[in-house]
């Protein structure tokens, strides 16, 4: 089973790999041992190497982009929530030109040109500057901000490309490896790095947790935030930067290009579990840091493997579990919710159905014969398009509630529980019907399938309301209906079912 | 209500600066060069539950944002309380549109409320529980205390609107804006919001209220301002609600000046 998977993830990213394998001439090797055996399986030590975290770096990695993860999902949520998503991609796309020109300037000036601190000042000054590029397009002219985006992100990369093909040329620079940072490499981070993206993110969680406050309130309603005299335009400015630092600390391990997804998956997998920020933030931070672990360590056991990718496929999975399964707003709940508002408003069409049959040959006035009396199948078959079916699942359903009794499969009658459930049913109905009538101008004869399309989901507070707007004289226990009930109309029909029934 | 009793004991008395709750001078704002209002100016009376009336597009949520500098204005003054807004806007409790957020936001009645406490909390200190105390008795006030525990989004909309109006009431602000509290509610919301606007001209509070339904301005308001990008008359609801001055807000609106801004704004685009 693991080979097969292993087998797919390499076709799903085998063109990254090859520009990798371009890009760094030690890896030319193991890329043949790619196609060769098809998979490098770990022995067992690796995996207990990692697993264990025996070594020292291994150690040291999977620590910072633990914590990278964990900022990522904290500021992530706040930017999803801000609807600014999108901004840290563009943000990310924009740092490309900026690495390559901080190698550059370096290596002239005669300083290390790959030190992470030189390339992430770079990253960052040109993010910005992204950033800044954006907004003026947004301001000057009117275009609208996704055009804006789109411009922008498309034309730093290009520029960045075009940068890093310049500088590869040049016989100065050991430019190799500065592409890792388009896909994200965690081979070449040292302790020295892992420190300095752990504590910046460490830092990044501090600022938003003091001002936790402050930046749900930029995020829910920003006009109201002004009126209380927030400083709206720099708590933005404040978020943008947190997302920019996560981002530049982000570009070594998870890459420029799909960082944006450590900012945005956990969050908007973390909205499924929860109707609480605080919660959805917390929910973040543990699926980034699983995200985070998880992935560079499975990128310290499979060293091909762009560690971008890897936390990618992590946090893709737990989004993909959370959407289908999450509680209360995944997939399956919403479904089943669905399923369950169906069953009850058939069960209440077939109570209904049953007691208005009653109603109408005047079965109603004495106990022992409404709770006596069979109904055949058949007619509740003409008042509903329900097929036999359907209908029979129904009835079986109301059986199992013990809400209706069966004869010989074919005639059902209520019983006493039911018969109270049905008279409140109807009841509601027949309320719902009559403000249809009274206040939406809704014709009489046309109000029955009105009624039935909303009146399934009131609650017991509408009811109430209802009740004290229409009820005057409270001596009914159930309203008339306001309209005549199909089922005299079908009269004319019975006789064929009770001759069926005969036969 | 009492607008008869009114009209006698209070014609326009010439409030000082620090007791009228609202002045505009000349208030201009223009959205791409495009006046929204224009050359608005009045003063409206302390204590008054005053009502800002016009059709679509009159420039009324413009002109409430205007006051509280949330947009800039083009030329004009606004004075609060005899202040620039920025100086006395803790005597101000906003009720903004409902629909200006998105109600699928992750957090409870209560905490919508408690966000009018926010800046009486202070950066960087957490909500306590005599907060929450107070954001539950607003609710309470708004008669919702039941559904302060419901994610926003699945309050009804008259139970969004009641949300909004406790954040500003957890205020005990001085003068209140709201911008259309009475857009798209329930008769349960409407009489819930009259009381408490009752309540609050009982404590002497101030209340300018975007309002859509001429009908019941009469029976709401004892003051009311006629906008349609000016002003077209304000002043006491008795005096002021004519069908003169409705047919000159509702009626033709200001085409000569509209057309004018329009043609000059073409004319900078096509440059």
């Amino acid at each position: 089973m693991r080979p097969f998977v292993l087998v797919l993830l390499f076709a799903m990213f085998c063109p990254e790999c090859m520009i990798f394998a371009a890009g760094d001439h030690g890896e030319v090797q193991s890329q043949s041992s790619i196609t060769d055996r098809s998979i490098a399986i770990p022995e067992w030590n690796d995996w207990k190497r990692v697993f264990l975290l025996e070594d020292y770096n291994t150690r040291i990695v999977i620590f910072g982009t633990t914590l990278l993860g964990m900022a990522a999902g904290m500021i992530g949520s706040f930017a999803l929530l801000r609807k600014r998503a999108l901004m840290g991609d563009a943000l990310s796309h924009a740092t490309l030109p900026g690495i390559a020109m901080a190698f550059l300037i370096a290596t002239s000036l005669g300083i290390d040109g790959k030190s992470l601190p030189v390339l992430l000042a770079g990253a960052a000054v040109s993010g910005l500057l992204g950033v800044a590029t954006i907004l003026l397009i947004r301001n000057l002219t009117r275009l609208k901000e996704d055009a804006a985006l789109g411009i922008v992100l498309s034309v730093f990369f290009g520029a960045g490309i075009a940068l890093l093909g310049i500088v590869q040329q040049m016989k100065t620079g050991h430019a190799a490896g500065l592409e890792s940072f388009i896909y994200g490499k965690t081979a070449s981070m040292v302790a020295s790095d892992a420190w300095l993206i752990g504590c910046a993110g460490l830092s990044c969680m501090l600022i938003s947790l003091l001002m936790y406050k402050e930046l749900t309130l930029l995020c829910f309603d920003e006009g109201f935030a002004v009126s209380r005299g927030f400083p709206v335009v720099l708590l933005d400015m404040t978020l943008m930067g947190l997302v920019v630092v996560v981002t530049i600390i982000g570009l070594q391990a998870v890459g420029l290009i799909l960082m944006i997804s450590l900012l945005v998956i956990p969050p908007a997998a973390a909205r499924f579990w929860t109707e609480k920020i605080v919660n959805m933030t917390v929910v973040a931070i543990i699926l980034g840091a699983l995200s985070g672990m998880i992935g560079s360590a499975m990128s310290a056991i499979f060293p091909n493997l762009p560690s971008g990718a890897m936390i990618v496929l992590v946090a893709t999975a737990m989004f993909l579990f959370s959407m289908v399964f999450g509680v209360p707003r995944g997939i399956l709940i919403r479904k089943l919710r669905r399923h369950q508002l169906n069953m009850k408003v058939n069960r209440q069409h077939l109570l209904r159905g049953l007691y208005e049959f009653l109603e109408t040959r005047g079965l109603l006035n004495e106990k022992q014969i409404s709770e006596s009396t069979f109904i055949p199948l058949s007619t509740l078959l003409q008042m509903r398009s329900w097929s036999p079916m359907k209908l029979h699942k129904i009835v079986k359903r109301a059986q199992q509630d013990q809400l209706v009794v069966t004869l010989q499969d074919d005639q059902l009658r209520l019983t006493k529980a039911g018969l109270l459930e049905a008279a409140r049913i109807v009841h509601e109905h027949r309320l719902w019907e009559l403000y249809l009538i009274t206040y939406a101008d809704v014709a009489p004869s046309k109000v029955d399938q009105d009624a039935d399309a909303i009146e399934h989901v009131l609650g017991p507070e509408v009811i109430a309301e209802l009740e004290s707007l229409l009820v005057q004289q409270s001596s009914e226990r159930v309203l008339q209906s306001p309209h005549a009930i199909e089922i005299q109309q079908q009269e004319p029909n019975s006789p064929r079912s009770s001759s069926r029934r005969s036969t | 209500m009492n607008t008869k009793n009114n009209l006698t004991a209070s014609q326009p008395i010439p409030l000082s600066p620090e007791e009228t709750p609202v002045s505009v001078y000349d208030l201009t704002v223009a959205y791409h060069r495009k006046p929204v209002i224009w050359d608005v100016d009045f003063q409206i009376p302390s204590g008054k539950l005053v009502g800002i009336v016009g059709p679509n597009g009159a420039g009324k949520s413009t002109l409430l944002k205007a006051i509280m500098g949330l947009i800039p204005k083009a030329s004009g003054r606004v004075q609060i309380f005899g202040k620039p807004y920025q100086k006395n806007r803790h005597r101000v409790g906003y009720v903004p549109q409902r629909e200006s957020v998105d109600w699928d936001f992750p957090v409870n009645a209560l905490d919508v409320v408690t966000m009018g406490l926010y800046k009486e909390i202070g950066w960087c200190l957490p909500v306590r529980k005599k907060h929450r105390a107070r954001a539950m008795e607003a609710l309470e006030r708004v008669g919702i205390a039941d559904y302060a525990h419901r994610q926003i989004s699945q309050l009804s909309g008259g139970q969004q609107q009641r949300t909004f109006l406790a954040r500003a009431l957890v205020q005990n602000a001085d003068l209140y804006l709201m911008d259309e509290p009475f857009a798209a509610v329930d008769a349960a919301t409407e009489k819930a919001i009259v009381q408490i606007l009752q309540d609050m001209k009982q404590e002497g509070k101030t209340a300018l209220v975007i309002h859509h339904d001429l009908q019941t301005v009469p029976d709401y308001f004892d003051y009311v301002i006629l906008l349609n990008m000016r002003v077209i008359d304000h002043g006491l609801t008795a005096e002021v609600f004519t069908p003169e001055n409705l047919q000159k807000t509702y009626g033709g609106r200001l085409t000569l000046l509209e057309e004018a801004t329009e043609t000059m704004r073409r004319r900078e685009q096509s440059l």
